[in-house]
């Protein structure tokens, strides 16, 4: 395994039990000997328990005591595994209409999504629902897989058929890369090998996909930004004037010597240098951790943003914005909330809904205008001071927001800036 | 021409750093829990490249059972000093004093639950607000849903069902007095990535952790460490072994491996070709299917 070049890549899987979305975690998990032998013996036991025959896949991914005795998931579990060429991450989200909010956390993160298609039943409202909300949350690639092939004699002409559903309603979406495989989970064909039933099909199985998408141009490196987390000053021996900002490169790339501003305050100064304890380096970009140093010295601290001097972001006070609505409590009309925008934290007020989307069928409704639970809607913010904003599309690290509702401390809201 | 792209270590490596400051942002008074582990060392060194050229603005807090192995003890004083960090030692033996706590009975009774009690103590009486643990998702299935940043009530509590959403960067540490939150930097770890990385970045660990001969005893298909804890059933006997400890907790409960890795190298070979899991060896977690989860809706690490 070459560590130093692999790669981590992060997917979700959207889906139901019945779709085999636990089976197929199940597959990949123990196809490519991920699951120890411990793990497995257990699974046995509560197989037997429950009078299931052999190992059930679907318990691997089984999680919190509710969850096992109901038989359903209720929350986002993260699961793990490592070929020779990748380490990958697993948002395991449940694909239920109630569980939205679920699925938007887990789709946060991606590169890619998995979308399950039962091939008896071909594409149904779950599977737009999914595809909606991979395309909302700009996840990169999409794998459509078409689940149960098994059960309809690997039939070409079905699956042919699926993909095409597929590609006449995803084509009012933003999707920029989508691929097909026709699966099955329960049996391993096209999952961790090929097939040798589906000899029609001339694509590659579902891990060689995962393990070469091409992942590395997905995140922005034209837009250099970097959010202070804090500032270092040691005040020590060696380092007395020495005066860090401590943050994470949300995208774009940095270098020595560049003329760089700072946001809000609009100063402007360029960069001594990069810092780490492994040493200083040359260049940095998304996502390092690291400190900068300026030539200059100016009142920085966290929220503060360190930008390129030729590419800034726009300071936005009044926010156009799709907002997931993620919290059991609805909004109050005109209700203010705490906003959290990189490092950045201020107050923001809804001041308007614009419409609230069916995501089930792509339609607006501007009638309806509550934000409950699992709720899509388009809406305006404003906000006490402005926000050093890039278009979501553009750049998922600044394009993203979180409301917090005062009074409980509560995670309220996502929001992608439009 | 160099490359835009990190490779999985320096990303995890990366994510790490980035929540660990955000605990520095968001709380006033943080600690590192610290066992003496691989896990709190790997956090503690990733707190130490998060914070640098400054030191360690965390207290490392330990939870001090009393029946440890003297090695890690050793180890701990020995990296507080280097460190040049605080000390905070919540001990277990002074709960069972106080009468907070009662010492479990019967033949495989450890001080394991108890922790619970001395931990939630001390963070109240040293005002903690934010715990930060070694935890990792793979663990355990009912870790595998934590947070990096997870909520407890004032009761210590945690609740799974009723967890904060957390979306792509944004971590939402806010908390009312009395609650606190416990953050994990190295969720996305597997025991396989912590090898790698202690190898890669040649971090110091307890010597336990590589083979070495020590007397032991086999009991429930584990080999436990001989101390002066160790209460002999009849039938069983202390032998010696060539032996390696794969987790550290209590000396009453962790079992060793029978290993020939010596170095990191040969551990992380080894660790790549294992077929049971690093808890398998833990027996507070073979007690029921939900022995974790119910610990840790109570307040556990």
């Amino acid at each position: 395994m070459q560590i130093d070049k692999n790669q981590l890549l992060r997917f979700t899987t959207a889906g139901s039990v019945d779709d085999g979305k636990s089976t197929l975690i199940g597959r990949l998990l123990y196809d490519s000997k991920s699951i120890f032998e411990d793990q497995i013996e257990a699974v046995e036991n509560s197989s037997k328990k429950k009078g299931h025959e052999g190992v059930d896949l679907a318990m691997f991914t089984d999680g919190l005591k509710d969850e096992r005795e109901q038989g359903i998931t209720i929350d986002v579990a993260y699961r793990y595994f490592t070929t020779p060429k990748r380490k990958f991450i697993i948002a395991d989200t449940p694909g239920h209409i109630q569980y939205t909010r679920n699925m938007v956390t887990g789709a946060s993160t991606a590169n890619a999504a998995i979308i399950l298609i039962d091939a008896r039943h071909g594409v149904i409202e779950q599977t737009k629902r999914h595809t909606f909300i991979a395309s909302l949350l700009q996840i990169p690639h999409i794998i459509v897989c078409i689940n149960k092939m098994d059960l309809i004699d690997y039939s070409e002409e079905v699956y042919n058929d699926i993909v095409s559903q597929f590609e006449e309603f995803s084509s009012k979406l933003l999707i920029k890369d989508v691929r097909y495989i026709p699966i099955s989970a329960l049996l391993g064909d096209n999952v961790v090998n090929r097939s040798e039933n589906m000899k029609w099909y001339q694509g590659s199985p579902l891990l060689y996909e995962l393990e070469t998408l091409h992942i590395s141009s997905d995140i922005n490196k034209i837009d250099a930004r970097f959010p202070v987390q804090t500032v270092l000053r040691p005040q020590r021996e060696g380092f007395i004037d020495f005066r860090g900002y401590a943050g994470r490169v949300a995208s774009g790339i940095f270098r020595p010597k560049d003329e760089v501003t700072i946001l809000p305050s609009g100063f402007t100064s360029t960069i001594k240098g990069i810092h780490t304890e492994d040493g200083d380096l040359e260049e940095a970009f998304a996502p390092m951790s690291v400190a900068i140093t300026l030539e200059d010295d100016i009142d920085i601290s966290r929220g503060d943003m360190i930008v390129k001097t030729n590419n800034q972001p726009e300071p936005k006070q009044d926010i156009d914005a799709m907002l997931c609505w993620l919290n059991t409590d609805e909004a109050k009309p005109r209700a203010k909330y705490t906003i959290m925008h990189t490092s950045n934290e201020q107050r923001a007020m809804i001041k308007e809904v614009v419409y609230k989307i069916d995501i089930n069928t792509y339609t607006r409704n501007t009638e309806d205008k509550s934000l409950k639970m699992n709720d899509i809607s388009r809406v305006k913010l404003r906000t006490t001071k402005p926000l050093m904003t890039d278009d979501y599309r553009e750049n998922r690290n600044t394009g993203s927001i979180i409301l917090i509702d005062e009074s409980t401390n509560e995670t309220v809201a996502a929001g992608m800036i439009l | 021409m160099s490359k835009y792209y990190l490779n999985y270590l320096d990303e995890l490596e990366s994510e790490a750093i980035y929540i660990l400051r955000e605990v520095y942002a968001q709380f006033q008074n943080p600690v590192i829990l610290f066992s003496g582990g691989k896990d709190s060392i790997l956090v503690t060194h990733l707190a130490k490249k998060a914070f640098y050229p400054c030191k360690v603005p965390f207290a490392l807090m330990h939870v001090d059972t009393g029946h440890n192995f003297p090695e890690t003890i050793q180890f701990r004083d020995d990296l507080i000093e280097s460190l040049g960090a605080r000390l905070i030692v919540g001990s277990v033996q002074e709960s069972i004093d106080k009468g907070r706590v009662q010492e479990e009975k019967g033949k495989n009774a450890t001080r394991n639950a108890l922790q619970i009690t001395t931990l939630l103590d001390a963070i109240e009486e040293n005002k903690v607000d934010c715990a930060i643990g070694g935890g990792r998702r793979d663990e355990e299935k009912a870790r595998a849903k934590e947070r990096f940043f997870s909520h407890r009530d004032d009761f210590g509590q945690w609740d799974p069902k009723n967890q904060r959403p957390e979306l792509w960067n944004l971590l939402n540490g806010k908390h009312f007095e009395g609650e606190h939150f416990r953050a994990f930097p190295i969720s996305n770890w597997t025991e396989m990535d912590v090898w790698n990385y202690i190898k890669r970045e040649n971090i110091e660990i307890p010597s336990l952790y590589l083979a070495h001969e020590r007397e032991v005893v086999k009991r429930n298909g584990s080999w436990i460490p001989n101390s002066e804890f160790l209460k002999l059933e009849e039938h069983e006997e202390i032998v010696t072994k060539k032996i390696r400890f794969r987790t550290l907790g209590d000396i009453t409960i962790t079992g060793g491996i029978e290993s020939d890795a010596d170095t990191l190298e040969k551990v992380a070979l080894e660790v790549s070709t294992m077929r049971q899991t690093e808890r398998g060896n833990r027996s507070d977690d073979k007690r029921s299917e939900t022995a974790m989860e119910d610990r840790k809706r109570e307040g556990y690490f």
